[in-house]
């Protein structure tokens, strides 16, 4: 699949581990994969079971634990890259790059119900590409339901652009480095 | 009841000419299956086809086979509608390298103009 990409780079945003104040006085810290307080993958299966129904988009995080725990396998696999949002010993919330087969990069993130509008799904995604441009990440991109308008103005404040539209979602797309 | 199923050759879709043709032994469904030209796939009409009458021997299940040219999705739909077809069956979609469901082209024209019902095959 071709896709669109900005001409101009995205950020600079400094990489993990970025501490800051949340809009409701909370302290958080956005760390690498891994790098967490605990066990990353079982805080992350409690945060992915709780979360909202609601705010699942396009099939995902998925319910029930057997499947959580899959697509987790799936998106913390070597190839993939990935950052939480602790506050404390909770991830509060998570985003992810998986490669697609083309060498660009799928993008998602999530944040747990009780964090959201607190500004820290900008802390997120800024700390996840500039992650992935230490990584070595040139292309970015991502889908998102077209109502979702909190989200899509996140990913435009962030540097990615609109490319192709289909009836349900838009894709966007980002450039971390020069090609 | 009266199926039809349409096929372009994408992954979903061969998914779907599976199921389909499973249901339709076991509940006797009267199946037709339409061989579409998706143009979102890289399988050509004749082997898509080809994959149809395959299944369809493997699984001994009597189902006409026809091509619908032009525009699958209204084709499918126009089809469906002045035949007295019950339902239509499609791919359900891909998923992205994340999991995200992502429906092809034909499905998303085809939920939102039939006025049978319609069964996305996951």
């Amino acid at each position: 699949m071709t896709r669109d990409y900005p001409d101009t780079v995205a950020g600079p945003y400094e990489p993990p581990p970025r501490t800051f104040t949340d809009r409701a006085d909370r302290e958080l810290t956005v760390r690498v994969y891994g790098e967490g307080p605990g066990d990353d993958l079982e805080a992350l299966v409690e945060m992915y079971e709780g979360y909202d129904p609601e705010d699942r988009a396009q099939g995902i995080p998925p319910a029930g634990e057997e499947r959580i725990r899959s697509w987790l396998d799936t998106i913390t696999d070597d190839d993939c890259y990935n950052v939480v949002a602790w506050h404390d010993d909770w991830p509060a919330g998570h985003a992810t790059l998986v490669p697609d087969r083309g060498g660009a990069y799928e993008l998602a993130i999530f944040v747990d119900s009780d964090y959201q509008n607190a500004g820290i799904g900008t802390q997120l995604i800024e700390g996840l590409l500039g992650h992935g441009h230490d990584i070595g990440i040139e292309r970015v991109w991502l889908t998102v339901e077209r109502w979702n308008e909190p989200a899509i103005s996140l990913y435009h404040k962030v540097g990615f652009e609109r490319t192709g539209d289909g009836s349900f979602e838009l894709e966007m797309t980002a450039r971390l480095r020069e090609e | 009841m009266k199926v039809l199923l349409g096929v372009g050759g994408s992954d979903d879709s061969l998914r779907a000419l599976e199921r389909a043709v499973e249901r339709a032994r076991e509940a006797g469904d009267e199946l037709t299956v339409a061989v579409l030209d998706n143009p979102e796939s890289a399988a050509a009409v004749d082997d898509v086809e080809e994959r149809v009458r395959d299944t369809l021997a493997a699984a001994d299940v009597d189902a006409a086979v026809r091509r619908l040219e032009g525009d699958p999705g209204s084709r499918l739909v126009d089809v469906a509608e002045r035949e007295g077809f019950d339902r239509i069956v499609l791919g359900g979609g891909e998923t992205s390298p994340l999991g995200k469901i992502q429906l092809g082209s034909i499905a998303e024209f085809v939920v939102l103009n039939a006025s049978v019902s319609v069964t996305l095959v996951r």
